[in-house]
């Protein structure tokens, strides 16, 4: 058992996982001497070789399309976007390509890969360094999609993406990336891709979150004396549509928290199905607290486009208000 | 200080049989075995007829829209002949020749244009990736196997075609500069065929050749007439051994012409001109083959016609057995979505036709249920499952 932050247990998956499995390589921009920007794979080129952990010229499209290569050819490679706000040039070879050959080719080729990506604000980033996209790929049929929103979740669900046969999205919350330490087993374990936690239970209200909100909806809660329940998705797709229709109807409420702007966020498609599982036992619209349809700021606006727990709580009582 | 020269080089072209009839016995003597290259006629003569075969069904109905490969024939099938078996096979949606050669059967081709992705399983064994819808993509995937390859210590290249426009698209610009700067022996072949559907090849490149794009990435660089078997063979052997022996990328392309159009739902007399087209039907790669074994008494005009009703009747087979497969099941398209299929998935495979997305079919009513139930049971027998 050891302290870490979501760095460093991500650092410690890779290493756990890359010793037992040899197909597993990593590859990206800065990843190798560097260690990544983000310092994530620090010292792993150094542990396992560089013909395990390399470096790649400065392309995403290019990054993503021989990954893509290499799971076809057996392997499980793992490549880093350094920012989510990259993911753009890749965005072809992820959909038309990864996120499809395993069903176009009636599984006779497989992409079984781990794409990890730094996402999200509230790093006083530059332009393009703080989005959200994750709704953008779990619309993408083929696709998984994950989220941790701490440090012990982190190492489970990166283990378990790293031993998928299908290609994954591993979102890792830059604002938390070293904002939280908690007790992270050394030990092997592993979290299921498609299950939400539940964080804290209640009665009264259900949050439903993922990434880096998490931890402002627990703000919120601790500031609120009423009994509310915090699912945390983990993964967004598969989206664990049972766990939160199971907690709406008990409580009757929800609220919906994520940094991805309103219009199409996951929120919606949360929203939509909360009304399909639960019509009768609503006591509330769905309420959701989202960044705004506006492009992401600069950093001196930043916290005034972000949900935080300001934002949660008034969502909160207004929910339970209705 | 005077100024000097910082980097210099020059594009050769090859051809060894040429549409006269002319052989450059330095280059070409004992390349092709006799033997092989009746064959290889043999091959050419067969995919030229699928093609036309493919036409006919696509006019009747029977198969969508299908990109003829009329003309380039020589481009794919040299590359194939020269690559061992289990070197990887890239390419596009034009490289039919190539991959019958390598063992894809030809109901995979057809399977795919009749919009069953049950084609695209069939060239997994032998070493070749399904045809490649976007364009200029697929060459990084040749790079990625081929590490792979390499990182399990395999002897292993990589061959990929594509085309002169999609050397315009930028993933075609970054699988190159992945090749050459990581160390991945991958032969890039640019099939040169003058048309993008109607976009002419200057409008893909400005510079006198496509092969020079290779200069900029360190590449060795070659270009070849496309429509002459024994250059694509040439090119193909000097690229294989040196990307081999130096696991490092060798840039060719084949200079060759797109006889026909686009694909079916094109009209290409809409921006050709009909002169244009008759030039390149002189130089017609099967042509030239056939000339040459008879000028050398290797074929006959008799063996040509008992090789067409052979390779008829080898289509004729090809299409029986991709019309012969049984439909896919109507909720085939969820099952190889992942390894698993997730249980929201598998809840909309399972009420597909008895209840709206997304609904909890234990909250309707009973009766509603059990019309459901029997909706479902008369879809089944309708589709005879």
């Amino acid at each position: 058992m050891a302290n870490l932050n979501l760095v460093q247990a991500i650092n410690l998956a890779l290493i756990q996982e890359m010793e037992k499995n040899d197909s597993i390589v990593l590859l990206g921009e800065d990843i190798g001497v560097n260690g990544g920007v983000f310092r994530v794979t620090e010292n792993l080129q150094k542990r396992f070789g560089g013909a395990r952990v390399f470096d790649t010229p400065l392309a995403e499209s290019g990054i993503i399309g021989l990954s893509i290569g290499m799971a076809m050819g057996g392997l499980h490679p793992v490549p880093e976007i350094q920012f989510e706000g990259f993911l753009g040039p890749a965005y072809d070879q992820i959909v038309s390509h990864a996120a499809r050959m395993r069903t176009r080719t009636r599984g006779a080729y497989t992409v079984p890969m781990t794409i990890r990506v730094p996402v999200g604000g509230g790093i006083h980033a530059p332009e393009l360094h703080s989005d959200s996209p994750e709704a953008i790929y779990a619309h993408t049929p083929g696709l998984k999609v994950v989220m941790p929103s701490s440090p012990y979740d982190a190492k489970g669900l990166l283990v378990s993406c790293l031993r998928e046969e299908d290609p994954v999205i591993f979102f890792e919350p830059k604002r938390i990336y070293r904002a939280i330490r908690e007790e992270v087993p050394e030990d092997e374990y592993t979290l299921p891709l498609g299950k939400a936690r539940v964080v804290c239970e209640g009665t009264d209200l259900t949050i439903v979150s993922w990434g880096a909100s998490v931890v402002q909806c627990m703000q919120a809660i601790e500031q609120s004396d009423r009994s509310i329940e915090l699912i945390d998705l983990r993964t967004i797709y598969p989206f664990d549509v049972d766990a939160v229709a199971a907690s709406v109807a008990k409580t009757g409420r929800c609220v919906v928290v994520h940094e991805a702007p309103l219009t199409c966020g996951f929120g919606a498609e949360i929203a939509a199905r909360i009304m399909e599982r639960c019509f009768l036992q609503l006591e509330a619209p769905v309420q959701r607290v989202a960044g705004f349809d506006a492009t992401m700021p600069y950093y001196k606006l930043e916290l005034d486009y972000l949900p935080d727990a300001k934002r949660v709580s008034r969502a909160i009582h207004d929910c339970l208000a209705y | 200080m005077p100024i000097t020269t910082a980097f210099e080089t020059k594009i050769e072209h090859i051809s060894i049989l040429d549409q006269h009839g002319n052989f450059d016995e330095k280059l070409g003597k004992g390349l092709i075995p006799d033997a092989d290259l009746v064959k290889l006629y043999e091959a050419m003569v067969g995919c030229r007829h699928l093609d036309e075969v493919a036409f006919r069904m696509q006019r009747s109905g029977r198969l969508g829209t299908y990109p003829q490969n009329m003309g380039q024939e020589a481009t794919s099938l040299g590359a194939a002949y020269v690559l061992r078996q289990d070197d990887w096979l890239v390419t596009c949606y034009r490289e039919n020749c190539g991959l019958f050669w390598r063992g894809v059967p030809k109901e995979a081709i057809l399977l795919h244009w009749m919009g069953d992705e049950r084609g695209n399983a069939m060239p997994r064994p032998h070493f070749a990736t399904p045809i490649a819808v976007p364009l200029g993509t697929q060459m990084l995937h040749a790079a990625g196997l081929t590490l792979a390859a390499r990182y399990r210590g395999q002897d292993k290249i990589a061959c990929t075609f594509f085309g002169d426009g999609a050397s315009s698209e930028g993933d075609f610009h970054e699988a190159c500069n992945f090749a050459s700067n990581l160390e991945i022996p991958v032969v890039f072949v640019c099939q040169n065929n003058f048309w993008a559907i109607s976009t002419p090849s200057k409008i893909n490149s400005a510079a006198p050749t496509f092969a020079q794009r290779g200069i900029a990435y360190g590449m060795p660089c070659l270009q070849v007439d496309g429509n002459d078997l024994f250059a694509t063979v040439y090119a193909t052997k000097l690229a294989s051994e040196y990307a081999r022996k130096n696991s490092k990328p060798y840039f060719i392309e084949m200079v060759t012409y797109r006889l026909a159009d686009h694909t079916t739902a094109d009209d290409a007399k809409r921006y050709r001109d009909q002169a244009e087209v008759d030039m390149w039907k002189a130089r017609d790669p099967i042509t030239r083959i056939k000339n040459y074994m008879i000028a050398r008494k290797m074929w006959s005009e008799a063996q040509d016609v008992a090789l067409l009703e052979r390779v008829a009747q080898d289509n004729a087979d090809a299409v029986a057995r991709a019309e012969g497969i049984a439909a896919p099941h109507r909720n085939d398209f969820f099952n190889s979505m992942y390894s698993d299929v997730p249980a929201d998935l598998a809840r909309q495979r399972d009420t597909m036709h008895t209840h709206s997305l997304g609904q909890d079919p234990s909250q309707l009513p009973q009766e509603a249920q059990e019309r459901a139930a029997e909706m479902d049971s008369q879809t089944e027998a309708a589709h005879g499952h």
